[in-house]
């Protein structure tokens, strides 16, 4: 058996599940659906005034994606579980951490990556000016992959249990709550007149964070669910 | 004679221990509190800024210390178990958590009830309040998944990990809320010193003492019930005189 370099191997398996998603197109659109209806609802609730609209938007955005992204969180591999996938990829020979982190940029592509590309217009609908809007959608470049990779160990732990979707919620919500601030206060920092470097430096070093430590973790979290 | 360390890490010899034990601790975190709340709201004179108000302290400090302590000390036991594979460790993180649960939502209570006189304000988004509550969020977590899984083995490892990942999230979430906004008066006890009156001192370490032996004594009490429930298969606890009658 020809064995595949670690890069190509991670290749393979963003490809397979990117296919995968778009055999079954509707999963993916019902996230950017939601996100776009949550940000919609919010105008409609706390009425049309723009200058607070202007002042929530970057909270509406982030709190919306962080709902949207909980919500696609339990396909990461439920598919694969059922069909006995996950299984074969754990008893392969490759690092189960690195098939795990394929299947995360994977997901984020497919759930994360529509978000950030929506944000604008819906920054636009909020009237955020130009120079926030560059901020919110480099603060959600760096966070949405934070979240997928937070996400997909409760999305490992609840694998197969009943009730796994608010369960997932309520385990990964509150691990999440540093992106959160520091994507809005980039924000905020920006439209008050500071430099919004620190924030996204922040929250860049909880991207590698999580790049480094949630795989793995998520692997072993697979083991434990599997055995 | 050599001693055996690990005799009772066993459930079968530490269940005899634990309920010889909680008398004392039930006993003496008793005691302890009386005489703590004693002099914390009769012998401590009143605060010349906060009046008779900042008696809450008493009861306020203590249980978030607990709330915070325990989550370290269930993360501990959580680890232990998840890799030495010793039964009871695991039974003892399961067990902690309602109570660090508990002393979470206390602290988060009375420090509502404390500041709707000083601040005006029931709940103020401040870094302690806020982290607090997270810290509320993740015991809640922890339970609700020990709960939801029906095999115990996977239970105590899946929620291992959730511990564990949790308490490396602490003081990151901790950190991020504090510079998101701060409200909350600086600490009062310091290592440096402290600007607080000796009464006040006594009666709100004799409470942290107290909460310890209580926590200690309720934690032992549940772990108990856990061995009987999970080892309810096995001889020796079938042989024990008050399973018999």
């Amino acid at each position: 058996m020809k064995k595949s370099s670690l890069p190509s191997l991670i290749v393979l398996v963003i490809r397979r599940d990117l296919l995968l998603a778009m055999r079954r197109r509707a999963d993916v659109l019902t996230t950017l659906i939601f996100f776009v209806m949550v940000v919609s609802l919010f105008p409609l609730g706390v009425g049309p005034e723009m200058d607070m609209l202007r002042k929530m938007a970057a909270g509406v955005l982030w709190v919306a994606a962080l709902l949207s992204s909980m919500l696609s969180l339990g396909r990461l591999f439920s598919a694969d579980y059922l069909d006995g996938t996950l299984e074969q990829m754990m008893l392969a020979p490759q690092s189960l951490s690195m098939l795990v982190l394929g299947k995360i940029a994977a997901h984020w592509i497919v759930s994360g990556l529509p978000l950030v590309l929506m944000a604008p217009v819906l920054g636009v609908q909020f009237d955020m000016p130009v120079q926030s809007l560059g901020v919110l959608i480099v603060g959600l470049l760096l966070g949405t992959p934070v979240l997928s990779m937070i996400g997909a160990i409760g999305a490992a732990l609840t694998l197969g249990l009943r009730g796994g979707g608010v369960l997932l919620s309520l385990l990964v919500l509150p691990l999440c709550i540093p992106v959160l601030i520091f994507g809005t206060g980039a924000v905020e920092a920006v439209s008050t007149g500071l430099s919004a470097v620190s924030h996204l430096s922040l929250l860049g070093a909880l991207f590698m964070l999580a790049l480094v430590s949630t795989p793995w973790v998520t692997a072993q979290a697979l083991r434990i669910s599997m055995e | 004679m050599a001693i055996n360390w690990f005799k009772y890490s066993a459930p079968t010899t530490f269940y005899g221990l634990a309920g010889k034990l909680i008398p004392w601790f039930a006993i003496s975190s008793a005691l302890l509190f009386a005489v703590g709340l004693y002099i914390g709201f009769v012998v401590a004179p009143v605060d010349y800024q906060q009046g008779e108000f900042y008696r809450i302290i008493f009861i306020h400090v203590p249980a978030s210390i607990l709330s915070m302590f325990l989550y370290l000390v269930m993360a501990g036991y959580a680890a232990l178990g998840l890799i030495f594979n010793t039964r009871l460790s695991s039974m003892m993180a399961t067990a902690i958590a309602p109570t660090g649960a508990l002393f979470a939502f206390i602290s988060l209570w009375t420090g509502a009830l404390w500041g709707k006189p000083m601040w005006g304000a029931w709940w103020v988004w401040d870094a302690r309040l806020t982290s607090e509550l997270i810290l509320l969020f993740l015991y809640l977590g922890f339970i609700a998944l020990h709960a939801s899984i029906d095999d115990p083995r996977r239970a105590d490892r899946a929620s291992a990990l959730l511990a564990i990942v949790g308490s490396v999230n602490v003081p990151i979430i901790y950190f991020s809320v504090k510079w998101w906004n701060t409200l909350h008066q600086g600490s009062t006890i310091k290592f440096s010193g402290t600007s607080m009156h000796v009464a006040m001192q006594q009666a709100m370490f004799t409470v942290l003492v107290a909460c310890w032996l209580y926590a200690i004594a309720v934690v032992l009490a549940r772990v108990r019930s856990i061995i009987l429930e999970r080892e309810r298969n096995t001889t020796w606890i079938n042989e024990l005189p008050e399973v018999r009658s």
